[in-house]
């Protein structure tokens, strides 16, 4: 920045000078208000936090205690969701199985949102050969289904909770990369930017301070609507057994274990399924809104 | 671009792909950890057939040989002998995938015409209760986890009301029809067994009603958001303001221009059927290509993987190809 520019802006607070950033915010808000489905998927999300965190406080059993006597109880006063084949409290375990989710998905993002947006920003500001590699690169992973891809991967590194974030890591990125090289393209062209460059601002801090904030709210957008995916995709692979291992209260574990009670004691796998839907119709309740709220485009007709 | 140029350039983007695919699935099959030939033969298998299976997988060559012959067998589709089945691979392959085409074709049939009538009601009623109720049913079968919507099904429609069969493709007393495509429903027609022809359709009703309600999911919403696009557009104004009756303005004008967003993802869905297969073939015990991909994962059957992930990539990557072609073709601007 540029001696000129600071002077005029250390008059002013912080506030003052981010008052637009403010006022998007408030406006965002305001429409997340609005629309009763976002607002219950908020409540969905924000529940789910809760019992992640007070899930040791909330769960009435020890997840992975076994009680033979009391194996294949029926929902009762003392077991709300029965009980399972190693007389298991179901309730603890979903309840416990909500942070396992919760995890595994922040997990992947993390890893995934910074890497794919690096790579999408990268190859977009630079072009040329770059560009070229990372982007066909990113073509050739998105050619495979994401399950399919992270099933193999997690076959191949052996089934474990690690490994299923690996694997799912491993098929998300692209899609990040190449919002965001989109975003740094049409970026690029902008005329502060060329401001910058001809004062001589090294490439480094343009790219940090300048096109990574500007990309990263679409990203992080399409964020929000993967959520739910990654959670459905670990559920996936556990339950073909690909994913986390016995005797984790892993909800797709669960299922694929209740699969065999499936007739006489229904509640085995009904309730950890049910988790999932909630779960992930959660965040997708949310995704979904937020993605209307922020894509002008969808927003024109209201 | 001329369409002709674009053409070129998308399909040498499709071979590159394929050529990546191919790649990468043969780097993930090399990076086991785990012994696969212990996994297959067990731990006490003598020291003899260790070595020979190895050598008939090609283990005991340097890994850039390894590689070579993978990419010599996918170009000359012949990728070996499957371990856990004991047939060649294309063979297999042969036989199951025609099974997973004629479920994903039935399903996307349903998802088809409900999604896209669910988009059109939706978008007409739109933010009035028919509007959100469609977006609840669409976000619900969004999130529906595919293997225990299954369950549900087996659990309500085999067990309490027995309106499903068991599994399979067909009831055990019927014979396959003669293989022309492999897709019974089709060749009993062919052969004109019309006893075959609805057995085979009865046994794909539950897994097809799974794949079709996630993916009816999908194609409403898109269907709904573009045809909100659309009727905000002048023309439908105008189109109006002729007199033209509601329901012509509604498709003659207004559908018949969403269609194009509604194909495109339409081809998308071809993916996500493919994925959705994995896990409904698993549960429905129905033999097609995902619950053969699966079975090879767990075996790590490492000739079967690289067919089945090969095949399912190519899969994707040519429905992505038509719908892009088809895209570029209609519309000029995408080509650049």
């Amino acid at each position: 920045m540029s001696m000129n520019t600071k002077t005029i802006t250390t008059n002013k607070t912080w506030r003052e000078r981010h008052a637009s950033e403010f006022s998007q915010i408030r406006e965002f808000l305001f429409a997340v208000k609005k629309s009763k489905l976002t607002l219950a998927g908020l409540a969905i999300v924000l529940g789910l936090v809760f019992v992640a965190l007070a899930a040791p406080l909330l769960a009435p059993y020890d997840p992975v205690k076994m009680d033979l006597a009391n194996r294949l109880q029926a929902p009762s006063a003392s077991h709300w969701m029965g009980t399972d084949e190693l007389g298991r409290d179901i309730l603890s375990r979903v309840l416990f199985g909500t942070g396992l989710a919760l995890k595994i998905m922040i997990i992947v993002l993390l890893i995934d949102l910074p890497l794919g947006v690096l790579l999408g920003i990268v190859a977009g500001y630079f072009g040329g050969w770059l560009d070229e590699v990372i982007m066909r690169l990113a073509d050739i992973f998105m050619a495979f289904p994401r399950l399919v891809l992270a099933m193999a991967i997690g076959a191949a590194l052996g089934p474990s909770l690690t490994n299923t974030m690996i694997a799912i890591a491993v098929t998300l990125w692209p899609t990040y990369a190449r919002l965001a090289r989109g975003e740094t393209l049409s970026i690029k062209e902008r005329t502060f930017i060329e401001a910058e460059k001809s004062i001589g601002t090294p490439k480094w801090k343009i790219l940090v301070s300048y096109i990574l904030p500007l990309c990263s709210s679409t990203t992080i957008v399409r964020a929000t609507l993967d959520m739910g995916n990654v959670i459905r995709i670990a559920a996936g692979m556990s339950f073909i057994g690909l994913g986390a291992q016995a005797p984790m209260p892993e909800w797709g574990l669960m299922v694929s274990t209740g699969r065999d009670f499936l007739v006489n004691q229904w509640w085995v796998p009904t309730f950890p399924g049910l988790a999932i839907l909630v779960t992930v119709f959660g965040f997708n309740l949310l995704g979904d809104g937020i993605r209307d709220i922020a894509d002008p485009h969808l927003r024109r007709g209201d | 671009m001329s369409f002709s140029r674009y053409l070129f350039k998308r399909l040498a983007l499709f071979f590159l792909v394929i050529f990546g695919v191919v790649t990468v699935t043969f780097i993930i099959c090399r990076m086991v950890p785990a012994d696969p030939v212990g996994a297959i033969l067990g731990e006490s298998a003598p020291q003899e057939l260790v070595e020979k299976t190895e050598r008939m997988l090609g283990l005991h060559l340097p890994l850039y040989q390894q590689y070579l012959r993978t990419l010599k067998g996918v170009a000359t589709l012949d990728l070996g002998i499957a371990l856990r089945t004991n047939n060649p691979v294309t063979t297999d392959l042969k036989k199951y995938f025609p099974a997973t085409l004629e479920l994903v074709i039935f399903a996307m049939i349903i998802a088809i015409v409900f999604g896209i009538a669910l988009g059109i009601v939706a978008a007409i009623k739109r933010n009035r209760w028919p509007d959100t109720l469609s977006r609840i049913f669409s976000l619900v079968g969004i999130s529906m986890p595919a293997f225990w919507l299954g369950l549900l099904i087996i659990l309500f429609f085999f067990y309490h009301i027995p309106l499903l069969p068991a599994g399979g493709r067909l009831a055990p007393y019927l014979s396959p029809p003669p293989t022309v495509t492999g897709m019974y429903t089709v060749d009993s027609l062919i052969a004109g067994d019309f006893q075959t022809f609805w057995n085979a359709l009865y046994h794909l009703l539950g897994p097809a009603l799974v794949l079709g309600w996630i993916q009816m999911a999908y194609i409403g919403r898109v269907t709904r958001s573009s045809m909100l696009e659309i009727l905000n557009e002048e023309y439908i104004r105008t189109a109006r303001v002729k007199g033209l009756s509601e329901g012509k303005v509604i498709f003659r004008h207004a559908f018949r221009n969403a269609a194009i967003t509604v194909i495109t993802m339409i081809g998308i869905s071809v993916g996500f059927m493919l994925e959705g297969s994995v896990l409904t073939e698993t549960v429905f015990g129905y033999p097609g290509l995902g619950r053969y991909s699966v079975n090879a994962f767990l075996a790590l059957d490492l000739n079967a993987v690289v067919g089945s992930v090969t095949l399912i990539a190519l899969c994707y990557a040519s429905s992505n190809l038509l719908v892009d072609l088809l895209y570029g073709f209609l519309d000029p601007r995408v080509r650049s």
